[in-house]
């Protein structure tokens, strides 16, 4: 059961890795993120089953946390895009060095 | 007791008086500033304040001494105070700490004293100075700071005043630093003061870490603990602290440049008081110096050749102030072949009767000075007012300022009943003493024995003694007598000295004429003998004796080295009368140019083109070269702070480039750095 969990874990945060890796919508990346955020969630809820509850309160701070980052993220994206008119991350250089 | 307690709380008020003068007449100084003044001369109401403060506080400070001298002239033998606690380092402590003795006693009433009389004459001399305040603030500053250094309890209370003065000493020889030479003289004597002082602090630190206190009561009382070669060593490094201070060989060249500074300034400070604190440092340890043959007879052997060799360059100077700063130079020698041969007394006597006829003869000489500018300066003339080539026949013009220089002159020279007379007598007689028969005859310096350094110094002091007749007499030839040979449009523009200046020069030439009563050789029935020797004796007697041993001449020996020492002055004044011929000088602009020993004399016997070229010039160059363009160009700034610029930069131009702007780039490295972590750790998991 833990091992089938955990697959669909690794497999889900691939899934965003890639997504952050290849994609430049801002919008996109985000949910990403939200993807490996919740795969990694996947996980812990499984291996809680062996390691006892701490993983399960492991989880409600990470969705916490999460949507903390959602909403300020988000806040951040619409700022971002009132002021240049586009979400696309090639085109937001302006950390360049 | 009372009478003790009372005193001990006045001590420090000596040395205060002084600096409150200094602080009171240094903010009257910035007035002008503040004001917005541009005046060549300060108002008289000013001057007035700035010389009653000036003068006011050396008064007070003389009373004080005079009163302070009362004290500790009955069985009490000294007054000391302490402040507090200046600093405290395991068992070693330094105190705050003034004391008044039968020896830091009588220099304070030369200090006070003829400092007191200085101040005065500086009130006329200086009147047209627009830094009339700023003058008497330094001079002031100059007399506290000395006070101090008589009156310290301890090396470290001492020093300060030893650096003090040499302070006050660098701001008044570069008193008129508009000229750049005067604020050269200036530092030079401040470096070459320097060097020695670093002697007297290494003294200080062997001092520390052997005995581990720096009080001279501790230093006298367990000075027997330490070696001899130890206590040599001390005494040595101690000794080139005096020779930089007291203008010896090979120091001695900043005096001659220090003439630089106002005419009291080199009366006061480089005459009477300041360069006689060499002097003062080797009696106040005495005992230390008595234990030290080798050292006292070193200090014998620089004092006589200084001596002689500042006496033979005096012979061939033309500049008044500079015959009579040689002249300082050799009788200072004179000083050192003293307490180096252990006549702490006879030292101590020359130090107080040399103050008198100097000062005098300093006075006189800025009197002079002060005439002939003022006479050249109507006459529209450009030329040298202390050149004595340019002076002559002012005997008619300042008749009351040359008879007071020729009591002066006599009494250098040694003719009695002036007081150079005994004191230099009783500097010859008690070297000739000690080479006779003295522990210190005894002892060696190396092979040398003592008994030929002593009478060496004997024979050298003879010779000395002429040149001085011969100089001193010269200038007073060359000076007030013969015809005047500037003109004589400037000649009756010539005045003698304003009451404000004779005034000085008549009380220090009474001191003059009296002052060899301090200390009347035994053998010659004028009144009480040896009154110096009795007041000095709880500080000098039980060290001089070490070193002197205990037989005294014979009676008719005295006399014969008193005839002797006569008859050399005599000669030399005679000399002067019969070879020099002041009708035959021309005036500074037309004079020959000297040649062949005149020439070496003249100039110093070439010392300071040797140490210009031999010394400083190497510095120089090593500082320019080596320093400034090796070490700081090349290394530091091309390598060091260039080089590094250059380092970060190239740097960062590269490690920029790593930060595009492009989030996806970023998200790769982060990915990859995660992946390459991961795998890490699973590697070493699998291990």
């Amino acid at each position: 059961m833990i091992r089938e969990a955990l697959l669909v874990s690794a497999i889900l945060f691939s899934i965003g890795v890639l997504g952050v890796l290849t994609r430049r919508n801002a919008l996109i990346l985000f949910m990403c993120v939200e993807l490996m955020l919740n795969a990694v969630n996947l996980s812990f809820v499984a291996l809680s089953r062996l390691h006892g509850v701490t993983g399960q309160v492991f989880v409600l701070l990470v969705m916490t946390v999460a949507a903390a980052e959602a909403a300020v993220g988000l806040a951040i994206v619409i700022s971002v895009f009132r002021h240049y008119r586009t979400v696309d991350l090639g085109r937001i250089r302006l950390l360049r060095g | 007791m009372s009478m003790s307690t009372t005193a001990s709380q006045l001590i420090w008020l000596v040395p205060a008086l002084p600096f409150l003068g200094f602080v009171a007449n240094g903010l009257l100084s910035l007035v002008p500033a503040w004001r917005g003044e541009r005046v060549d001369r300060a108002p008289s109401g000013r001057r007035t304040t700035v010389s009653a403060i000036g003068v006011g506080v050396m008064l007070v400070a003389l009373a004080l001494s005079i009163w302070l001298a009362t004290s500790v002239s009955g069985s009490e033998l000294s007054i000391t105070s302490s402040l507090g606690q200046w600093m405290t380092a395991g068992a070693f402590q330094v105190d705050w700490a003034l004391r008044v003795d039968r020896l830091s006693v009588l220099m304070m009433l030369v200090i006070t004293g003829v400092g007191s009389l200085i101040h005065v004459y500086s009130v006329g001399y200086m009147a047209d100075d627009a830094g009339f305040a700023r003058y008497f603030a330094y001079l002031n500053l100059f007399v506290g700071f000395m006070l101090m250094l008589v009156m310290g309890a301890n090396l470290p209370v001492l020093f300060i005043g030893w650096e003090g003065v040499g302070l006050a000493s660098y701001l008044l020889i570069g008193f008129w630093f508009g000229e750049t030479a005067n604020a050269v003289a200036g530092k030079k004597a401040f470096v070459v003061n320097r060097i020695g002082d670093f002697g007297l602090l290494l003294a200080m630190f062997i001092l520390f870490t052997n005995l581990g206190s720096l009080d001279f009561d501790v230093i006298a009382r367990q000075q027997g603990a330490m070696a001899t070669p130890l206590v040599t060593a001390i005494c040595l490094f101690m000794f080139l602290g005096c020779a930089g201070k007291s203008a010896q060989l090979p120091f001695y060249v900043w005096l001659p440049d220090a003439m630089a500074g106002p005419t009291p300034v080199s009366a006061l400070i480089h005459a009477a008081t300041m360069v006689t604190a060499g002097i003062y440092l080797i009696v106040r340890n005495a005992a230390l110096f008595s234990a030290a043959p080798v050292a006292s007879l070193v200090i014998v052997l620089v004092g006589a050749f200084t001596a002689l060799w500042a006496a033979s360059v005096g012979l061939k100077q033309w500049d008044i102030k500079k015959v009579l700063a040689y002249s300082t130079v050799s009788q200072l020698g004179y000083m050192f072949v003293a307490v180096g041969a252990g006549a702490y007394t006879a030292g101590m006597f020359h130090l107080v009767t040399h103050a008198f006829f100097k000062a005098l003869l300093f006075l006189g000489a800025g009197a002079v000075i002060h005439s002939m500018h003022r006479a050249l300066h109507d006459a529209h003339r450009h030329d040298d007012a202390q050149d004595m080539r340019n002076m002559g026949g002012l005997m008619r013009r300042m008749p009351a300022t040359g008879a007071l220089m020729w009591i002066a002159t006599l009494a250098i020279a040694g003719i009695p009943p002036l007081a150079g007379f005994f004191s230099k007598d009783a500097i010859l007689s008690a070297v000739a003493e000690r080479a006779m028969e003295s522990p210190l005859a005894e002892s060696s310096l190396g092979p040398i024995p003592g008994r030929a350094i002593l009478w060496l110094a004997y024979g050298i002091g003879l010779i000395t003694a002429f040149m001085t007749a011969v100089y001193m007499t010269r200038l007073m030839r060359y000076t007030f007598h013969g015809r005047f040979r500037s003109g004589d449009d400037v000649e009756t523009a010539v005045h003698d000295a304003p009451w404000v200046l004779r005034t000085p020069l008549i009380v220090l030439g009474a001191l003059t004429l009296v002052g060899g009563w301090l200390q009347l050789p035994e053998v010659l029935p004028l009144g009480r003998a040896g009154w110096l020797a009795d007041w000095l004796a709880p500080i000098a007697s039980s060290s001089g004796a070490l070193l002197a041993g205990t037989s005294h001449l014979s009676h008719t020996s005295e006399f014969v080295l008193i005839g002797i020492a006569i008859a050399v002055s005599a000669a030399g004044i005679a000399t002067a009368f019969l070879l020099l011929k002041p009708d035959a000088l021309t005036t500074k602009a037309a004079a020959p140019a000297e040649h062949g020993i005149g020439l070496i004399l003249a100039n110093d016997y070439f010392v300071d083109t040797a140490i210009a070229r031999g010394v400083v010039a190497p510095i120089v160059s090593t500082a320019r070269k080596v320093l400034w363009r090796g070490l700081d160009l090349g290394l530091i700034h091309s390598v060091l702070v260039q080089g590094s610029a250059q380092v970060f930069r190239v740097v960062s131009s590269i490690a920029s480039r790593a930060q595009g702007g492009f989030a996806g780039s970023y998200v790769w490295a982060i990915t990859l750095g995660a992946v390459a972590l991961v795998g890490i750790f699973v590697l070493r998991a699998g291990r």
